[in-house]
């Protein structure tokens, strides 16, 4: 190997000077900051330190994904609450997607009605703080509901009120049998869609896969039940006298209002955004590609299948992916609606009861840095499938 | 070129950064009262009131502050500054308050505060006293027909401020009793109000004077009552950073003036006619005998100056407590001399 001396006149050697400065100034940065923290809190008496987690939480929290109360620990609770996170945030991004491509779509709608419609829904929700929209559904939209014992009956199993959204719980017998038999159906899919792609490119034939994949998804885990001894069973809620004026439900499961109105309020935002870059997205296609599609044959359904949509959702999924974050760290907001995320239940209770303000607010700053970076990962990874493979 | 002038840039922020750290660290911490100077140099007493507790701290349509947790924060004005009026009020929720007094945005958290052992010894705090014996107690509706916690049934849905000891305490409480209950905790009062308002939950807990207040803000507040059990005790008082006992002695005795100063008889108007009495007690809190203020830095009619600008304990609460109707009846917060249970040491 050539050898080449240590100067400024070798190039890559040039080229690394700005590099190792930087991580100086940045580990630096990093060190000031820590000194002086630890400093300051010295002198102020306040101990550093993990060990409050494994302490014991001493408060209750209205709703949780896993079992909790507060004889479990304060990590317990930032899982409850980071759990209750990412509840609202997959909730919320599903509703959004839905929503915004429905909206963005009717906004090229030849319809005036429809159009126009679409176009006032964009403007006024995304013009409007979410705060603010948040404390609308809450309580705007939650008082107009009634108290439990005048819910809104929806078929007998399922009830609306001002407490929440009472519905049935489901009861599982050999739930794993049943979870694998999913996962066995995703399998079967899949190999499914790389035969009929096989098939296509080399005999030309196109089998009915959507229809299929349809019939596998239903079939393997409905063989569950009828062979494996699964079995599912419902438990309604049943009105419960409290007092002699009020009510509750009990047996059920109760979706709480504030879970309710964060979702509302997170996806009617989000949903704004996502319109208007999925209206982006179909207009950003040329019409000389449909018109070129039309002409070798291709069917409407095909045309928007295998022309307009991979084009248009590499101009969509970009900015998407930034709206699926926001959605993500807006979340936060649940705070002052008593939705007990994690900046609520951790950042906020836990941190008041134990006083560690560094070390709480450093967890979930990183968390949210960690779910944030976890989306981007995934949005990138999707964008990648989509983007143009040159060949 | 541009590669090198970046280069630089990067050495010059580097180094820079570097000369940063070498004389980093030494921000805090020095042996005199740090905050009574800075107190002085700044004109103002910098305090932590609630974000509106009629009664305790609560502002007015034009933003001036006034409530009992407001006249500690006067009192102190008063005693330093010479002005009671020198205070610049920082609302805060409950979350934030501590974080605000450890990192010296606040020198001064007077906002109905719990003291207690975890907070006293934990987290860099240093509680001085007590200016409100409260204690937990819950709010429900009339026509419930409850009439006492023995009432609460499995399901039962309970509204209170996150961050508080009301919080543990109910869990206490409910697990006492054995009773399922669903904690809805919000982070500011006012929406907690609204919450139960809208019927959101069947009962609001927290202290009972903060239940009388926010009752007033109920949109029919006859339609609820205040149940008769207390379940735990709040003695609720003034908390000062931990590390400067000079300024913990001023907040400390500012608030027992006040107290000493009821027990005496010595309010705002008779204050300077009784220079000459001839209680010497009552001489030494109008500052006509002793050198009391000296053991802190101040001249000797500190203590006159808050009784005559902000006044003796019992005025403010009948000011801001009794008249408005929040709670008439003085209970634990009622001299020892009266009844109660309020006794601070004698200034001397």
């Amino acid at each position: 190997m050539n050898l080449k001396k240590f100067n400024i006149e070798n190039k890559k050697i040039r080229n690394l000077i700005p590099q190792v400065l930087t991580v100086l100034a940045l580990l630096s940065v990093i060190i000031y900051f820590a000194t002086n923290a630890q400093i300051n809190m010295g002198n102020r008496g306040i101990s550093f330190g993990f060990g409050f987690l494994s302490q014991e939480a001493s408060f209750d929290i209205a709703f949780s994904l896993i079992e909790f109360d507060g004889s479990y620990s304060y990590g317990r609770a930032f899982l409850v609450g980071l759990l209750n996170t990412i509840l609202v945030s997959i909730i919320g991004i599903f509703l959004a997607t839905i929503l915004g491509v429905i909206v963005g779509v009717s906004r090229l709608s030849n319809n005036y009605l429809i159009a126009k419609t679409a176009e006032w829904y964009v403007e006024i929700f995304r013009n409007i703080p979410l705060i603010l929209q948040i404390f609308f559904w809450y309580f705007a939209a939650l008082r107009a509901l009634p108290s439990p014992e005048n819910a809104i009956n929806l078929y007998d199993v399922s009830y609306l009120t001002i407490k929440g959204w009472y519905i049935p719980k489901f009861v599982w017998i050999n739930f794993d049998i049943f979870c694998y038999s999913l996962i066995l159906a995703f399998i079967s899919i899949y190999f499914l869609n790389r035969y009929a792609k096989k098939q296509r490119e080399e005999n030309g034939k196109i089998l009915p896969t959507f229809t299929l994949s349809l019939g596998i998804l239903i079939s393997i885990p409905l063989l569950s039940f009828l062979l494996l001894g699964v079995s599912l069973s419902l438990n309604y809620p049943e009105l419960k006298q409290l007092s002699e004026t009020s009510y509750t439900y009990e047996n059920g499961v109760s979706i709480i209002p504030e879970l309710i109105a964060l979702a509302l309020a997170l996806s009617m935002y989000t949903a704004t955004f996502i319109a208007e870059n999925v209206r982006a997205g179909v207009m950003g296609v040329g019409k000389g590609q449909k018109e070129a599609a039309a002409s070798i044959g291709l069917n409407k359904g095909q045309i928007l299948k295998l022309v307009v949509m991979p084009q248009a959702l590499r101009i969509i999924i970009p900015p998407t992916t930034n709206q699926y974050l926001n959605l993500t760290k807006n979340s936060s907001l649940a705070a002052a609606i008593a939705y007990p995320d994690m900046v609520l239940v951790f950042a906020k209770t836990a941190l008041m009861q134990t006083g560690r303000a560094i070390e709480i607010i450093s967890i979930t700053m990183l968390t949210y840095l960690t779910l944030s970076i976890s989306i981007s990962i995934l949005m990138n990874w999707y964008n990648k499938k989509m983007a143009i493979k040159e060949k | 070129m541009i590669k090198s002038i970046k280069t630089w840039i990067l050495v010059g922020f580097a180094s820079l950064l570097l000369v940063a750290c070498g004389q980093g660290g030494g921000g805090a911490g020095s042996k005199k009262s740090k905050t009574l100077d800075n107190t002085k140099k700044a004109g103002f007493v910098k305090c932590g009131v609630s974000q509106g507790l009629p009664g305790f701290s609560n502002a007015d349509a034009s933003g001036n502050w006034s409530g009992i947790d407001v006249d500690v924060c006067r009192a102190v004005a008063a005693a330093v500054l010479g002005d009671a009026d020198k205070v610049k009020y920082t609302p805060l929720s409950a979350a934030e308050r501590f974080t605000a007094l450890t990192s010296g945005e606040i020198d001064v958290l007077s906002r109905n505060t719990t003291w207690t052992l975890s907070r006293d010894a934990d987290i860099g705090l240093t509680f001085v006293g007590v200016n409100f014996y409260d204690g937990q107690g819950f709010m429900v509706r009339k026509n419930s027909g409850i009439n006492s916690v023995n009432d609460f049934k499995n399901g039962i849905s309970a509204c209170t401020n996150t961050g508080t000891t009301t919080e543990l305490n109910m869990r206490d409480f409910f697990n006492s009793k054995n009773i399922k209950y669903e904690p809805i905790a919000f982070e500011k009062a006012d929406e907690v109000v609204q919450a139960y308002d809208a019927g959101r939950c069947d009962t609001y807990t927290t202290d009972k004077s903060g239940l009388a207040a926010q009752r007033t803000k109920l949109s029919a507040p006859d339609d609820h009552k205040v149940l008769p059990e207390t379940i735990s005790k709040e003695p609720l008082g003034p908390v000062v950073r931990q590390g400067d006992s000079v300024w913990e002695d001023i907040v400390r005795w500012s608030l027992n003036t006040m107290i000493e100063a009821e027990e005496y008889g010595v309010n705002s108007s008779n204050a300077s006619s009784l220079k000459d009495s001839d209680n010497p007690a009552i001489k030494r809190l109008v500052g006509a005998e002793g050198e009391l203020g000296a053991a802190f830095g101040l001249d000797n009619e500190w203590s006159l100056r808050i009784i005559e600008q902000v006044g003796n304990y019992g005025e403010s609460y009948k000011k801001h407590i009794a008249d408005t109707g929040i709670l008439p009846k003085r209970g634990p917060n009622e001299l020892w001399t009266k009844g109660g249970i309020l006794y601070v040491p004698p200034a001397r």
